[in-house]
């Protein structure tokens, strides 16, 4: 029950802020605060409570929950949480909570509605972080999209229209492809045991032909990739994040950016281990393209949310080199740079949202000097942008050199192309602190620095960059676990007969030479 | 007493953070006593160490010190843990020693500028991440320090934010010390995925057991190494970001981009040098590229009008030594020239910025001019640091580490004798471009009117420096002379000896010695001759609009700025002109399709009752008429 | 066979239904064009009733029946306001939903 308490506060609380826009005009604001918080704690009581399972090693769910829905379609309500998705749902609740002190002074129209959707679409992100039937998957996959949308078109910028259509294009067909797999694996089942399941356990132990798990992987895949995104699915990315609302855009980079990779891991790889050998290095190929291809575009960009939003590109392209390398500790690699991304993007857009709210622009030619005008966000912009050209001893640093260890053991090659991207990312983060806050001051107005709260939030965001980057323990020992039985898990259905082939081959040989003479 | 290493790295941190989050609050009092203080106590720190590393390890293995697990996941340990020994105390004495110094110096020398606490506070954390560096006990967190002064350095070097070109060479040097780490980076992949294991010693023992001398992986990772090596200490062909790089101020230069960031390179191929003795072809590359920096430098130095540049040219020099030493298998001979450059070029540095500071921020040397007598303490000081610098003989400390490297390179089997003239040539090269400097800035008529000294705390560095540049050197002298081998004994255990050819004996070395001596001599005799106001050429050397082609090529180092910049920037200028991005483009094609389909379709839409009925009565037949075939 | 002649009745009456349909400006007669295809419809579905010796056919003329009173009266509404709007009856004279 708790897990469903997990989803339903923020998803209740929706409709709360919305009326409280009648009391005042902060109520909305403090709801959503509220109901995150209770999350907040409720999570970290769950995963607390947990940690002598965890602290075993066994990779099983630490809390689930499982109730019948529609049985005649084999589909339940069944919730699971376990080490990562504890993580992201940790994730998760905390860009909520930036990206609701990030639009505090940012939104003045109909406060009451968009918190309201803030909330629905965080409840839906945690759903899709707890669901572990396929069709609930869906259902929350869904759920999560269309306040996304209504978000972008009513409270984004001027190209918010052609921006939000684009999002909308582009994740619909994405889940599309998905929802054609998810009955597909349904239906297989049906035929395989006579009953059909949209069970993530059921449809664990199918075993599928080379060419059906081929397809309905690449649709898993494609699914996923539109939402995390990897090239070339990722043009609706820079449009989306600059056009919406710096609270939207932070929800967007910082969790639901997450929600594709959380698929690659939850689903994508174990469902279907076997396709997974032949595409390995098509996946990785993918994400090197996308670290140098995102990170170049990144340097060309004069508007300085596109940039952060390719940067945030190449970013996930390590995500994706990760996923597929195999290896524990590239998986491990994986999970910190989720997080790691998640909260140095927040901070980045949310320094950008800022630097747009004071300058009403977000050109960075019409920028510069600005280090004597806001110190503070200055100062900030500097630490994230360190974070994000992956300065060791911050989470980033820790995230992609993790993947980068674990991978290079399978495509050496990619590797070395992967960490020209550390170059790049050198050039554009630093090309966007020269722009802006150094250099001869163009504009000449005075503005205010960042405000208490927002400085606040910043600093505790680096704290915990810089907590994670000198003892990212605390986190891996949560994922590892999980991790440790996704490898597992590969491997064994990878070659499911691959050690006792040796021991029956091996005693036929011998057979077949006493039989011999 | 040694428990508390931790300490020596975590001071400056202190400092750092200190400064970072509550410097607005503190006066400029405070801040310099946080600045310099945190420096001191690690030094002193530092001292107490020492004394008990002494005590408790004679034979001077080392110690290591574990705070906690870094990573610890998946097979992969790597800790937050220090690793002391003789190498690493002696690259630790001298960071926090000249370090402080340096520091104090800042304390006047920066007390005009309105950022006084952010100065301090990128100093203290570049001398925390330096200490890191070399403390480290693993390659990540050697990584980890790399990294952080590289980024301490681009903050440094731009400190001046206002000015866009000073922020265009900050940029460029992280970027052009970044390919260099990346390289590195790449070499730990490798390591990592051969040995499971990052800890400096264990991957070397590894090494040495696995890979026979020469084999392939060796060569690929020493010369990654190599790469970074050369990344962070300006040699070739990395080295164009250091003389942009003294856009920063003054002590900065002093004490990143002379004294010790930019060793950091020799204390890397210092640090692993089993695996560079695994790969004898990279070894040779380390004496070529050392030799020809050492030359192409001086030659620059040479012909530069700022007397910065001419010093950071000088520092590439410098190092070009270092690295000729590291590549003929002297280490110990390197190592030595790192501790006597530091205090020679460290003060030279600071010299150089008293003399700006009283001239008003004047760096053109063409405008000083007698300043001899109007600046006593430092042009004394200075003379002793130029004179360091060109090895005058017995009494300066230059003397003592160039001529060990240039008798290792003399004697070593490593080493060719053609390598050898080229040093001797770069001996006469740096008498004469040091000396240049001297009679430019200090001889002659006054140009520019000086403000006259400076106050104590720029005067007592300048000082102590002076007084360790001159006597550092006995640490070590040739057998000729005292054969002194304290520098060397106290190595021994970290670094291996230097090997020698059969035949070399004391008759050899004192003639090798006596050419040394006369490069150097003579380097400073031709400085005289040709610059010394009232000289035979002093006269002619004055005017500094000398456009030969050939000295143009020289002042812009050899012309390889400008070589990158077609090479390298321009493309990538002009790939990254277009900021919108090609994939897009298909979806927007797609678009335009999805859009002229409706367009050509909604002809259709007529609004006309009769003729949707007659389409449809149509489209029935056709498909009754489908059906019935 | 009574089913024969009565399906070519209908589909004679149809088809005279769709050219008035067609060839018909006035909305009124196109509307009366209408019911005769509809009666046409419904009498081949008595007919087909007649040959299977099924109910199933009188029950959907029954339904035709209902739905072409509905569909009058709804049809005879809009009529009404379109001559009302317009000021004609020209079928041709609506076309604001033209794409």
């Amino acid at each position: 029950m708790a897990l469903w308490l997990l989803i339903l506060i923020p998803i209740l609380a929706a409709p709360l802020a919305w009326m409280g826009q009648q009391w005042s005009r902060h109520a909305p604001r403090w709801i959503v605060l509220g109901a995150l918080a209770i999350d907040f704690m409720l999570s970290i009581l769950l995963g607390g409570q947990h940690s002598a399972v965890q602290a075993s090693g066994h990779g099983a769910w630490l809390v689930e929950h499982h109730t019948s829905w529609i049985p005649r379609w084999g589909i339940s309500l069944h919730l699971g949480l376990d080490g990562l998705s504890l993580v992201l749902i940790l994730l998760t609740v905390f860009v909520g909570i930036v990206a609701t002190i990030a639009s505090w002074t940012d939104i003045q129209s109909r406060v009451g509605l968009f918190h309201c959707h803030v909330l629905l679409a965080l409840g839906g992100v945690i759903g899709v972080f707890l669901a572990i039937d396929l069709f609930l998957f869906f259902f929350f996959w869904e759920l999560m999209l269309i306040p996304m949308y209504l978000l972008i078109v009513i409270w984004g910028h001027a190209q918010r229209r052609h921006a939000s259509f684009k999002f909308f294009l582009f994740t619909q067909a994405g889940s599309l492809v998905l929802l054609v797999a998810i009955v597909a694996l349904a239906l297989l089942h049906q035929q395989a045991t006579g009953r059909p399941s949209f069970d993530y356990a059921d449809l664990m132990g199918l075993t599928l032909t080379n060419e059906t798990a081929r397809w309905l992987m690449l649709a898993f895949l494609i699914g996923f990739l539109v939402k995390l995104p990897a090239p070339p699915f990722h043009t609706w990315l820079p449009d989306t994040y600059a056009e919406a609302p710096t609270g939207a855009t932070i929800i967007l980079a910082g969790i639901l950016a997450k929600t594709g990779a959380y698929g690659l891991l939850r689903f994508t790889l174990p469902l279907f281990p076997e396709a997974l050998s032949e595409f390995a290095p098509i996946a990785m190929g993918l994400g090197v393209v996308g670290i140098l291809y995102a990170a170049v575009l990144a340097c060309a960009q004069t508007d300085i949310k596109r940039l952060v939003a390719y940067s945030s590109i190449s970013h996930m392209g390590f995500i994706l080199l990760g996923a597929f390398a195999g290896t524990e500790l590239a998986l491990q690699g994986v999970m910190m740079q989720m997080v790691a991304h998640g909260l140095s993007t927040s901070g980045l857009f949310l320094l950008a949202g800022a630097l747009e709210e004071r300058y009403q622009t977000r050109d960075m030619g019409q920028m510069g000097g600005l280090w004597s005008v806001t110190p503070r966000l200055a100062t900030m912009a500097l630490f994230f942008a360190c974070a994000s050209l992956g300065l060791p001893g911050l989470a980033n640093f820790i995230g992609e050199f993790l993947v980068l260890f674990g991978s290079y053991a399978a495509q050496p090659v990619m590797i070395i192309l992967a960490s020209l991207g550390m170059v790049m990312a050198a050039i554009y983060a630093l090309g966007m602190m020269q722009r802006t806050f150094f250099g001869r001051q163009q504009d000449t107005r005075t503005a205010p620095d960042l405000s208490n709260v927002a400085f606040g939030t910043l600093l505790f965001i680096a704290g915990l960059q810089i907590w994670l980057g000198f003892y990212p323990k605390a986190l891996l020992t949560t994922t590892k676990p999980v991790m440790e039985q996704l490898v597992q898990h590969v491997q064994v259905s990878a070659n499911p007969t691959h050690v006792p082939s040796e021991s029956l081959l091996s005693s036929h040989i011998v057979t077949s030479q006493e039989s011999t003479p | 007493m040694i428990s508390v290493l931790w300490l020596i790295p975590v001071l400056p941190l202190a400092g750092f953070l200190l400064l970072a989050l509550c410097g607005a609050r503190l006066s400029r009092q405070q801040i310099a006593w946080v600045g310099c203080g945190s420096v001191g106590a690690a030094a002193v720190t530092t001292a107490l160490v020492a004394t008990d590393f002494f005590s408790l390890f004679p034979a001077r293995e080392s110690y290591q010190q574990t705070l906690w697990n870094w990573i610890d996941t998946s097979g992969m340990t790597v800790g937050i843990s220090w690793y002391l020994d003789a190498l690493s105390l002696l690259m630790v004495a001298v960071i926090t020693g000249i370090g402080f110094l340096i520091h104090l110096y800042s304390a006047e020398y920066m007390a005009h500028d309105d950022d006084y606490a952010r100065f301090f506070a990128y100093m203290n954390l570049f001398v925390a991440a330096m200490l890191t560096l070399v403390l480290a006990d693993n390659l990540l967190l050697l990584y980890l320090g790399w990294e952080g002064v590289g980024l301490c350095s681009y903050l440094l070097i731009g400190f001046w934010y206002r000015e866009p070109e000073y922020g265009t060479a900050a940029q460029k040097a992280f970027i052009v010390t970044r390919i260099g780490d990346t390289a590195f980076a790449i070499g730990l992949f490798i390591l990592f995925t051969q040995f499971q294991t990052l800890s400096i010693q264990q991957v070397q023992s590894f090494a040495m057991e696995a890979w026979p001398v020469g084999s392939n992986l060796a060569m690929i990772v020493a010369a990654l190494f190599l790469i970074g090596a050369v990344g962070k200490s300006a040699q070739l062909p990395l080295q164009v970001w250091l003389p942009d790089a003294m856009a920063g101020p003054t002590p900065v230069s002093a004490l990143i981009h002379a004294a010790t960031m930019v060793t950091a390179g020799v204390y890397l191929i210092a640090r692993m040098h089993h695996l560079f003795e695994l790969a004898p072809m990279v070894q040779e590359g380390i004496a070529v590229l050392g030799l020809v920096t050492l030359l192409l430098a001086a030659t620059s130095a040479l012909v530069q009008h700022d007397i910065k540049r001419v010093l950071a040219y000088s520092t590439m020099s410098q190092i070009g030594y270092m690295f000729l030493a590291l590549g003929v298998g002297a280490w110990s001979a390197a190592l030595f020239h790192f501790l006597t450059h530091s205090c020679f070029k460290a003060l030279l540095f600071l010299a150089a910025g008293s003399v700006i500071h009283s001239l008003h921020h004047e760096q053109n040397i063409f405008k000083m001019g007698g300043l001899r007598r109007h600046l006593p303490w430092t042009f004394w000081t200075f003379l002793i640091g130029a004179a360091a610098m060109s090895g005058v003989p017995l009494i300066t400390s230059g003397f003592y580490s160039k001529d060990w490297i240039l008798w290792s390179v003399w004697s070593s089997p490593l080493s060719h004798r053609w390598i050898w003239f080229g040093a001797l040539l770069g001996a006469l090269l740096t008498g004469l471009y040091s000396f240049r400097l001297i009679f430019r800035v200090f001889f002659g008529e006054v140009r520019t009117q000086p403000t006259g000294e400076s106050g104590l705390a720029m005067r007592l560095p300048l000082v102590v420096l002076a007084f360790l540049a001159l006597t550092v050197g006995f640490l070590e002298m040739p057998h000729t002379l005292g054969h002194v081998t304290l520098f060397s004994q106290y190595l021994s255990h970290a670094l291996p000896t230097t090997e020698l050819l059969p035949g070399m004996d004391e008759s050899s070395e004192a003639r090798e010695q006596l050419a040394v001596t006369v490069a150097a001599l003579l380097g400073i005799g031709l400085a005289a001759l040709l610059f010394l106001p009232g000289s035979l050429f002093g006269a002619r050397g004055t005017d500094q609009s000398t456009s030969h082609p050939s000295v143009t090529l020289l002042q812009g180092g050899w012309g390889f700025d400008r070589l990158y910049d077609r090479l390298f920037v321009q493309p990538w200028f002009a790939v990254t002109r277009n900021s919108s991005d090609m994939v897009d483009r298909g979806y927007e094609w797609l678009a335009v399709c999805a859009e002229s389909c409706h367009g050509w379709l909604s002809h259709t839409q007529t609004g006309h009752v009769r003729w949707y009925a007659a389409t449809i009565a149509v489209g029935t037949l056709m498909l009754l008429g489908l059906f019935a075939m | 066979m009574l089913s024969t002649p009565a399906l070519v009745l209908a589909i004679m009456l149809f088809g005279l239904g769709l050219i008035g349909l067609l060839s018909r400006r006035n909305i009124l007669y196109m509307l009366l064009s209408l019911e005769i295809m509809l009666n046409a419809a419904a009498l081949a579905f008595i007919a087909g009733g007649a040959r299977w010796g099924q109910v199933d056919g009188e029950i959907m003329f029954l339904f035709i029946l209902t739905l072409a009173a509905a569909e009058v009266s709804v049809a005879l509404g809009i009529v009404l306001q379109l001559s009302y709007r317009f000021r004609t009856l020209d079928a041709d004279a609506f076309c604001e939903m033209k794409g």
